[in-house]
């Protein structure tokens, strides 16, 4: 498998995605510099890390996602190749159109670091084969805006399709308002384009893999991806 | 002849902070009127934030060595050696004066500032911690001002991308007109890999990195070496902006022209910019400088050379290269987008010299700027003892549950988790402890090896007797420290104080300093970096003194770490070290009784070191399954405090003999810790103990979900939480 990452200039969790695809993969991935503008040659998937890309002083990925490197993202994801934008990726992502909706500022209007429980909605996807639908696994959020919000027209698309990957509930897996950190429409802290080759998720699924973390349950969605590549080459 | 259109009136001189003796030091140095220019340079090295000029006399009694320390005080940061080719360059600083004007910018930047002191040494920041004080709950100011200083701590170093892991939040009336924003940065280097500010030769050109240069920030360092009066919230524009986008720019291409072996001096622009860089860069290395102003990339047009040299605007590098390595250098820069320019070179005249648009503004003897500037030795008065409160002489409560719900809830000992929430503490994966416990826990390298990092001071000890609060601050660190497993190696002190011109103030600061170096003596726990911050008072009115420790200290396996959460039921609990009851100063006291008075608890070094060692060795040789120092609010707080971390409440059945119940539990005796274990091991503990003459005593068993006290009612481990955490957030929230 190969994977590159793309360190935009403010990003600062690529040390950290970098370090969850070497666990599960063995092999480290290339850190691409936002500047190039091509994918290296035979890239499986491509990340794009958490951060605060260009400061986050416009809206919170907008301006990485219109750089030069975002068109050979896009071109990567109409064709099929796997795209996992965490946190500053998935607001990237989306502000890039390749995810619907948008990030806005958390409900409590301040930053957020603390374990949250995520339902996996589905096992069928490369980005979680090797947990079981219903899964309630533990990760921490960090992040001021990542309260994921749409019109109502494609929430329901997103719903009827199945496109919602993670939701925030609580630890026996129950929808409560007090489990959605952010205030997220429909609880969602991840999603899937209509192709389901493209996730963005707000939580960090790359700072629960090991025993010093308190979790390692952030290590099945490496490991789904590694797996998913692997039986395709 | 050096153009001097600005008449230097005893006013404007005034205005810079200088006394009419300093004006005339300086007269006399250059033989002639200064220019504006060179007053402002002067004012700017000669403040007290720059020159240390009060308080360097009895700084230089502090131990600063020991075989793992690289590099001790003087430098950005202070280095030590943690084996294995790694070192880690660590430093405190305060921002408390623009804090208080402009928390957001004004903790923002504290951030940033230490940040760079770290990485301008070629380490790569892996932890950030802070010391915060507050005015009281109910002074008007102290909700805005917890607000934006957690808010700007949190969108500095959560931008930058630096896990913020541990730190101390107080509350008291005496920082009603000023808070204590006391930021420490951690950072990971390679033992021989470490720069310094110190130019190497003359002739070489010197290098200008980073942000262009604003207006922001002028005098900002003159500011923090005032009082504050009426008006303070008019010195706004002498705080400046952080940008930490560009400072992790900024961090990138530092370590990245380092690890390409293009750097011969490297120097941050803090307190007073481009003129403190440039002079220590030269006055470091015995040489002059020359600094051409046509070059420094501007922000805004038309500023003027006095501007120019005292910008504090912030994310900016001065540096030295390595002449054939100039063009790879400088590629590195354009790859990250920051500004670069030639506007300085060194020379052999020992002169500062600084020109703009042909003519000189400035030419000024560069050594006594920087590293002979003057040093004060001021009048200084010993406060009185305080009476030692007897126990008996202290009301017992009602009941010992209904002091503990108070006490757990009270704003000094209320759960800070909704200040570390808003702190990434995570990034970079290697937060193996997080905040909450004695000690952060960070591993190096995602190995077996880690750092423990602590904050600590108790300023009410420190107010009623400042050489014991001196020696308690470092005691409690290295308690801390090793109430984790780790072995204290160095810390980084941050002196708040008062104003040093008041004899009892500075009474306080050399008692604090005799104090700390007593204890950093007795526990080979030297002082290797640190930060003075004085005129911390507001209309005649200091804060309480404040010496804030930062201690690091280092676990070889981090999977044997000690944390302070029960871990099983039917698991004894046992107390390390002696309990006589200390009430005085006790925050039983304050809380309770409504009394701030009395003796601070005595440190006995000895029985510290002693209690500490036998309390490591259990927890490195794995025969304890929780442990927590005995600190603030005392021995059943600490108890508490292990219940509600873990939801396994304790049945308390044997407590301490000797004096009445209340000063037993909430006594703030010293040098102690609680600890558990399954109960043979406990009997062995307790037998060795007494064998080694360590203070050791069963106090019950772990189990159930209540805390049972010998005839009290049972208290609800879940209702005690609740009371723990309900403080902050509805305290910020206008609930309270």
């Amino acid at each position: 498998m190969k994977a590159a990452v793309i360190v935009f200039p403010g990003s600062n969790r690529e040390r950290d995605l970098a370090r969850a695809l070497r666990l599960a993969t063995g092999a480290s991935p290339t850190m691409l510099w936002h500047a190039e503008t091509a994918l290296p040659a035979g890239t499986d998937l491509v990340c794009l890390p958490g951060g605060f890309s260009y400061g986050d002083y416009l809206r919170c990925g907008a301006i990485a996602a219109r750089l030069p490197i975002m068109a050979a993202v896009r071109a990567h994801g109409e064709g099929g190749g796997l795209v996992l934008g965490i946190c500053n990726g998935f607001q990237i992502l989306c502000e890039a159109g390749l995810l619907p909706g948008v990030l806005v500022r958390n409900r409590g209007l301040a930053f957020l670091c603390r374990d949250v429980h995520l339902k996996v909605e589905r096992s069928d996807t490369p980005f979680t084969r090797a947990y079981n639908a219903g899964d309630v696994i533990r990760v921490p959020v960090a992040h001021g805006e990542g309260n994921y919000t749409a019109d109502a027209e494609t929430l329901a698309r997103l719903e009827s399709e199945g496109r919602v990957l993670f939701r925030y509930v609580d630890p026996s897996g129950a929808r409560d308002e007090r489990a959605n950190v952010n205030g997220a429409a429909n609880a969602i802290a991840g999603v899937l384009n209509a192709r389901g080759n493209v996730l963005g998720m707000m939580p960090h699924p790359e700072n629960a893999i090991e025993p010093g973390h308190g979790s390692t349950d952030g290590l099945g969605l490496f490991r789904s991806l590694a797996d998913a590549l692997e039986a395709v080459t | 002849m050096i153009p001097n259109d600005t008449p230097i009136t005893p006013e404007l001189i005034a205005e810079h902070g200088l006394k009419p003796d300093e004006y005339q030091r300086l007269v006399d140095l250059i033989g002639r009127t200064p220019t504006l220019t060179e007053l402002g340079i002067v004012s700017a090295m000669w403040n007290e934030h720059c020159s240390y000029k009060s308080s360097r006399i009895h700084l230089r009694t502090l131990p600063t060595k020991a075989p793992w320390v690289i590099q001790g005080p003087g430098e950005n940061a202070g280095v030590i050696d943690i084996g294995d080719g790694d070192a880690v360059v660590f430093k405190m600083e305060s921002h408390n004066h623009p804090s208080y004007i402009e928390p957001y910018q004004g903790a923002a930047t504290g951030v940033g500032g230490i940040l760079r002191d770290v990485f301008t040494m070629g380490a790569r920041p892996i932890a950030m911690l802070n010391a915060l004080r507050f005015g009281a709950p109910g002074h008007p100011k102290t909700r805005h001002l917890v607000s934006g200083v957690v808010h700007g701590i949190g969108g500095y170093g959560n931008a930058f991308g630096v896990p913020t892991v541990g730190g101390e939040v107080n509350f008291h009336h005496a920082y009603d007109g000023n808070c204590l924003v006391n930021a420490m940065a951690v950072g990971l280097a390679r033992s021989d890999a470490i720069f310094y500010a110190k130019a190497t030769a003359p002739g070489l050109p010197i290098v200008y990195l980073g942000s262009k240069t604003g207006r922001d920030g002028i005098h900002g360092a003159t500011m923090a070496s005032a009082e504050f009066g009426e008006g303070t919230e008019e010195k706004r524009p002498t705080v400046q902006v952080g940008d930490p986008f560009a400072e992790k720019l900024l961090l990138e291409a530092c370590l990245e022209i380092m690890a390409a072996d293009c750097v011969i001096a490297i120097q941050d622009m803090g307190a007073a910019g481009l003129t403190c860089s440039a002079v220590e860069m030269g006055a470091k290395g015995d040489l002059g400088v020359e600094i051409d102003l046509d070059a420094v990339p501007c922000r805004e047009a038309d500023m003027t050379p006095y501007e120019m040299m005292l910008s504090e605007s912030q994310e900016r590098m001065l540096m030295v290269l390595r002449p054939e390595k100039e063009t790879e250098a400088a590629a590195i820069f354009r790859k990250y987008g920051l500004d670069f320019a030639v506007v300085g070179r060194t020379t052999d005249t020992l002169r500062f010299v600084v020109r703009f648009r042909g003519e000189v503004y400035a030419d000024l003897p560069i050594k006594e700027l920087g590293d002979e500037a003057p040093v004060y030795d001021r009048p200084w008065r010993r406060k009185e003892r305080a009476r030692i409160v007897i126990p008996r002489h202290v009301p017992a409560p009602a009941s010992l549950g209904a002091a503990l719900k108070t006490l757990i809830a009270c704003p000094d000992l209320a759960s800070r988790r909704w200040v570390w929430e808003q702190y990434d503490h995570v990034i970079l994966g290697n937060t193996v402890q997080k905040p909450g416990g004695d000690a952060a826990v960070v591993r190096v390298h995602d190995g077996s090896k880690a750092l423990a990092l602590t904050c600590d001071v108790t300023p009410r000890y420190c107010e009623a007797d400042p050489i014991m609060g001196g020696r308690q601050a470092v005691a409690e660190a290295w308690r801390n420290l090793t109430a984790v497993g780790a072995t204290p190696l160095a810390i980084t002190d941050n002196l708040n104080f008062g104003s040093p011109e008041r004899p009892e103030i500075m009474g306080q600061l050399v008692g604090a300093i005799k104090g700390i170096a007593e204890a950093c003596r007795a526990l080979d726990f030297p002082v290797v970096s640190g930060n003075v911050s004085l005129y911390n008072e507001t209309n005649g009115r200091a804060i309480l003194p404040t010496p804030a420790i930062g201690g690091v200290g280092v676990i070889p396996d981090w999977t044997r770490m000690a944390t302070l959460a029960f871990t099983a039921e039917g698991e004894e609990i046992v107390l390390i070290g002696a309990t006589v009851g200390w009430l005085g100063q006790s925050l039983y006291l304050r809380e309770i009784e409504g009394r701030e008075d009395g003796a601070p608890p005595p440190i006995d070094l000895i029985a510290e070191k002693r209690n500490g060692d036998f309390v490591r060795a259990l927890i490195r040789n794995g025969r304890v399954t929780a442990c927590h120092d005995c600190s603030d609010g005392g021995l059943l707080v600490a108890v508490a405090e292990m219940a509600m971390a873990s939801g396994i409440g304790a049945r308390l059945d044997a407590e301490p003999r000797g004096q009445p119940a209340h000063a037993a539990w909430f006594g703030e005796d010293q040098g102690r810790y609680v600890v558990t274990a399954p109960r043979e091991a406990a009997e062995a503990i307790l037998d060795e103990a007494r064998a080694m003459a360590v203070p050791a005593a069963r106090l019950g068993t772990t189990g159930g979900a209540e805390l049972t006290l010998s005839g009290e009612e049972p208290i609800l481990v879940r209702e005690l939480k609740d009371l723990h955490e309900g403080w902050l957030p509805a305290f910020m929230a206008g609930e309270l």
